[in-house]
């Protein structure tokens, strides 16, 4: 699909614009009490109303792309290159390139999506506001260019892009011991990309190209560190942001201190980023490499689930509590990768697209608790479903997407994951599967705590799901996650396109071992 | 004679009109003349490096072969000046503060300059010795120039600690003399190779006093120790203006030295492990110590020990590879990269001080982004570039850095650098925070809220440019340093 104009650009770019058009907003804004409804047209509003529209454009954009988007051919379509660097006498050439192609189209459409749903949800934020919707709006930039490119020091620029806007949400809009988070979060990813960087150049080196499009795997071997160091390298990254135990210490802290609009993109989209990588950069660019690993990355994706799973049962802290469930069901999709099949990875990046749908609508969900009776300690709380329905009904469907009940989007990953995993990794499947019983009683058991149980009247004046925003995001992505369940093949097909070029290469190199050795 | 002292144009402009201030000094009481009159001479500076480089003089030796003008040179000469005219700019309060020695300030930074480019383009032991004793004194001047408590400390630290490296520097000169025969860098390298054979440990040693020697300018540790002092006593400009144009001389000589003169097969390999050691030691240090400061130009003068370390590894790289032209064209963007990003940061600084009367506490920086966005935004940004997160100068350098390191085998120093790279982030972003999220502890009065010059302003405007500009379009900078580093490797 060549639209003939940089659409991809456009895309990715236009968030930037949104924070030109925020940063020339005159003067400061006064501070207003959350439940003073402002009307639009009000100077306090512009920052949000700017960011909105931007976010809504993107998702135009995203959804025409969705749509107009090729589903026979292969490869990457809305290409989108130019050389940027190139200093040909030292070999240090960097390209310009954007692209998608089955892969990455859902999930650049979802982080499109999830960025309307964190502005809708930062609706009543009233604390520096131009610079919170900049920064959230910086996010999306970074989320889409990650995804969409194809020189791996283009997608180690917006991996890196993203720390700066993180580490000033959480730090300034967060609760908590919001400072501490934030630094562990930014020193953990630097961390990671430290080694991923040192990963990028072996592979560019060896290659002689930071083209994805263009790194043959059997030139990796030719690279001053041996392919499964460079593998191990990347891994470090991609593990981190996922995140994986024991390298997953970051994620509550993070979560539990940041604003709503951040928890969402960040177990929304941000974890993703390391799934996506997985998926496109390790076993993509090193098939062999990754085809040997499969064991171990069964092995560290089970024991995600089943430790995720357990931890999360013991959580007082309701926002706490999802946080944790993400590092169980991000394990899956190391599971579903190591089945190494066209099935397995697809239901990995199933996996990714709808538990930001699911894990993003349960944030969204305890957010709008949160800012209701400002605790989220789950003891504090008991009956709310009799004083705020809807909001109860919204978070016992998210509860229910979330265990992975049929007919909604959880349960079509989750299955997929099992049929492909189960016949190379039976051992590993039948331990995982404890992981969605255990998601089934922590779920459940919260919700049976904090919005069902006793009627407590400390609750009685609180007020219920009220405002537009509010309706808007729920029904979305009820929507979203209903139509994922019943009719998945819209975003699978898709998936398995994008997967399958991984798969023949992987079968293409296991042949080859086997039928050299 | 006349066509060699053309090739000293751009120094011979400075000390012409930096002895010009010295006497103007008496009868020329106005601040902004003769800050402008200094900035017209570096601007010339500037202008006449251009000119020899477009009328093709490159190559040319003069005096001799004592000194030569290529674009090696010129890369750095520009440099240099750029790095001293934004040190002129952002005097302003300095010289509001010591009236009667104007002149004196500005002539020093003019000598100090032409030391610094003769020493690019000298070729022969006795100018560089010669070039970095004047630029040495000039420093030593200017360091203690305020006269005040920590400007004198400061001062007299650099100063002994100085004269010490001068001194082992002189030492390892007089032992190349001995064992070649001749102060020629080419001459130097003819011996080697012929001749070199059996007087490794000799060369070694010398070269180790060398290093010592450049490494001291360079703030590269273990010969870090006057720098964190110097910094915080001297007046904020020179502090910038020590982290980068010293710096960017003392590796221009370094790669001179090491890849003119002592660059043969015989011993490269040796320079490979000296030049690793002491990059991670240095970034080690620097980062680490760094950590702990308070006072932002201490914190500062570690980082630039900590960026010495990694400019390092680019010499370890082309050391091992010396084909690698990718190295030293990689030490030449991070360098320049390196420069902007610093001055912006310092220039920030010195708009900060004005502000406070005089304070470079952390805890002054407190509310920042409330009370002045526009300064924190380039400090952020400075200091983000200094991370080496994109969209910035450094982002750029580093990823070049490392390729070099990675493409030479040198995979671990690569490893060991990446690493650093998230202990610096955890110096680095507590002014961010400071600036953005902690409140200020006191409302700042406006009595004290002095408005800044304009060419302070405009300075900032200008360099803060400089990174992003070549951050979103490096090539144009690392075109220039590929020809530059050809001059030398090729």
């Amino acid at each position: 699909m060549d639209p003939g104009f940089p659409v991809l650009s456009l895309l990715i770019f236009l968030p930037l614009l949104g924070v030109v058009l925020i940063a020339l907003l005159p003067g400061k804004h006064t501070p207003t009490d959350w439940l003073v409804q402002n009307a639009p047209g009000n100077p306090v509003d512009y920052p949000k109303w700017i960011a909105l529209g931007i976010a809504l454009a993107t998702l135009i954009i995203s959804l025409v792309m969705f749509i107009l988007f090729d589903r026979s051919a292969a490869g990457f379509q809305f290409v989108d290159e130019f050389d940027w660097i190139s200093a040909e006498a030292v070999g240090f050439n960097v390209k310009y390139a954007f692209g998608v192609d089955g892969l990455s189209m859902p999930l650049v459409f979802l982080t499109a999506i999830l960025s309307v749903v964190a502005v809708l949800v930062s609706w009543r934020v009233d604390l520096r506001t131009k610079e919170y919707f900049a920064w959230l709006l910086v996010l999306e930039t970074s989320v889409l260019g990650v995804f969409t490119s194809l020189d791996l020091i283009m997608f180690f620029l917006f991996w890196e892009l993203e720390l700066i806007p993180m580490f000033l949400l959480i730090s300034i809009w967060g609760s908590g011991n919001r400072n501490y988070s934030a630094l562990k979060f930014v020193l953990y990813t630097v961390f990671g990309s430290a080694f991923m960087l040192v990963g990028f150049l072996a592979l560019g080196v060896a290659a002689d190209t930071f083209d994805i499009r263009e790194i043959r795997h059997d030139a990796v071997a030719a690279a001053f560190l041996p392919a499964p160091a460079i593998f191990a390298f990347i891994m470090i990254a991609f593990a981190i942001k996922l995140p994986v135990v024991p390298v997953h210490t970051w994620l509550p802290d993070a979560h539990t201190d940041a604003p709503t609009a951040v928890s969402v993109l960040l177990a929304g989209v941000l974890l993703k980023m390391g799934g996506y990588g997985i998926l496109r950069l390790l076993f993509t660019l090193m098939p062999d490499v990754g085809a040997d690993a499969d064991l171990a990355l069964a092995i560290i994706g089970v024991v995600s689930i089943v430790y995720g799973a357990i931890v999360t049962i013991r959580q007082t802290d309701l926002k706490r509590l999802i946080a944790y469930s993400s590092v169980s069901h991000m394990g899956f999709v190391l599971l579903g990768v190591s089945a190494l099949g066209v099935t397995g990875l697809s239901g990995a990046a199933m996996q990714l697209v709808t538990h930001g749908l699911i894990t993003g609508m349960l944030f969204v969900m305890v957010g709008l608790v949160y800012d209701r009776t400002h605790t989220r300690e789950i003891s504090e709380m008991s009956g709310l479903a009799h004083h705020i329905p809807l909001l109860g009904i919204g978070m016992v469907f998210a509860g229910l997407a979330g265990l992975g009940l049929p007919a909604l989007a959880g349960f079509v990953a989750e299955i997929t994951i099992f049929l492909g995993a189960f016949e190379s990794q039976t051992a590993a499947v039948s331990v995982a599967l404890t992981g969605v019983l255990l998601a089934a009683a922590y779920i459940l058991w919260a919700l049976q705590r904090t919005f069902f149980g006793p009627k407590d009247d400390r609750w009685a004046h609180l007020p219920d799901a009220n405002h537009w925003s509010e309706f808007t995001i729920i029904a979305g992505l009820m929507a979203l996650i209903v139509l994922l369940g019943v009719y998945p093949s819209v975003v699978m097909d898709l998936l398995e396109m994008g997967v399958e070029p991984i798969v023949e290469s992987i079968e293409t190199v296991v042949s080859a071992g086997a039928g050299g050795g | 004679m006349l066509s060699d002292v053309n090739l000293l144009g751009p120094e011979l402009v400075l000390l012409v009109v930096g002895a010009f201030l010295l006497i103007a000094d008496l009868f020329l009481k106005d601040r902004r003349l003769l800050m402008g009159i200094a900035a017209l001479a570096l601007l010339g500076s500037i202008l006449y490096s251009a000119i020899l480089l477009t009328e093709g003089h490159m190559g040319s030796q003069g005096f001799g072969g004592v000194l030569v003008v290529d674009k090696f040179a010129v890369f750095f000469q520009i440099l240099i000046a750029g790095a001293a005219l934004v040190a002129v700019l952002v005097s302003t309060e300095t010289l509001q503060r010591t009236p009667s020695r104007r002149g004196e300030y500005l002539a020093l930074i003019l000598f100090s300059t032409a030391g610094l480019q003769l020493l690019a383009g000298s070729r022969d032991l006795i100018m560089i010795f010669i070039a970095l004793e004047l630029t040495s004194i000039s420093q030593y001047i200017l360091v203690g120039f305020h006269k005040d408590r920590w400007g004198s400390e400061g001062g007299l630290k650099y100063l002994l600690t100085g004269a010490i490296a001068s001194a082992v520097l002189l030492y390892g000169m007089v032992i190349l003399l001995g064992l070649t025969g001749s102060t020629n860098l080419s001459e130097i390298a003819q011996y080697i190779a012929w001749q070199g054979e059996g007087s490794e440990e000799a060369l070694i040693l010398a070269a180790t006093f060398l290093i010592v020697g450049f490494g001291f300018k360079a703030a590269v540790a273990p010969f870090q120790m006057w720098a964190p002092d110097a910094y915080t006593g001297a007046p904020t400009p020179i502090a910038a203006y020590l982290s980068v144009a010293s710096k960017a001389a003392a590796f221009a000589i370094l790669i001179r030295v090491f890849f003119e003169a002592l660059g043969d097969d015989l011993l490269a390999e040796h320079w490979k492990t000296i030049f690793a050691v002491l990059a991670t030691i240095s970034m080690v240090v620097g980062n680490f110590f760094a950590i702990r400061q308070n006072n932002i130009k201490r914190m500062l003068a570690y980082s630039s020990v900590a960026q010495a370390g990694t400019l390092l590894i680019g010499l370890a790289a082309i050391s091992a590879d010396r084909s690698e032209l990718l190295g030293a064209s990689g030490i030449l963007f991070y360098l320049a990269g390196y420069t902007v990003t610093n001055l912006a940061a310092f220039t920030v600084i010195v708009l900060v001080a004005n502000q406070n009367g005089g304070s470079y506490d952390l805890k002054s920086y407190r509310g920042l982004g409330a009370r002045s966005p526009w300064l924190a935004i380039v400090l952020a940004f400075a200091l983000i570039s200094l991370i080496g997160l994109p969209p910035t100068a450094v982002f750029f350098g580093k990823i070049y850095l490392f390729e070099t390191a990675v493409q030479s085998g040198l995979t671990w120093l690569a490893v060991v650098g990446a690493a650093n790279t998230l202990v610096s982030a955890a110096y680095y972003l507590r002014p961010v925070k400071a600036m953005f999220i902690d409140d200020a502890e006191t409302e700042p009065s406006d009595e004290i809220m002095v408005r800044p010059a304009n060419s302070v302003i405009a300075t900032m405007g200008l360099v803060t440019a400089g990174v992003l500009v070549i951050g979103l379009h490096p090539g144009l900078l690392i075109n220039a340093a590929e020809a530059a580093v050809a001059a030398i490797f090729s």
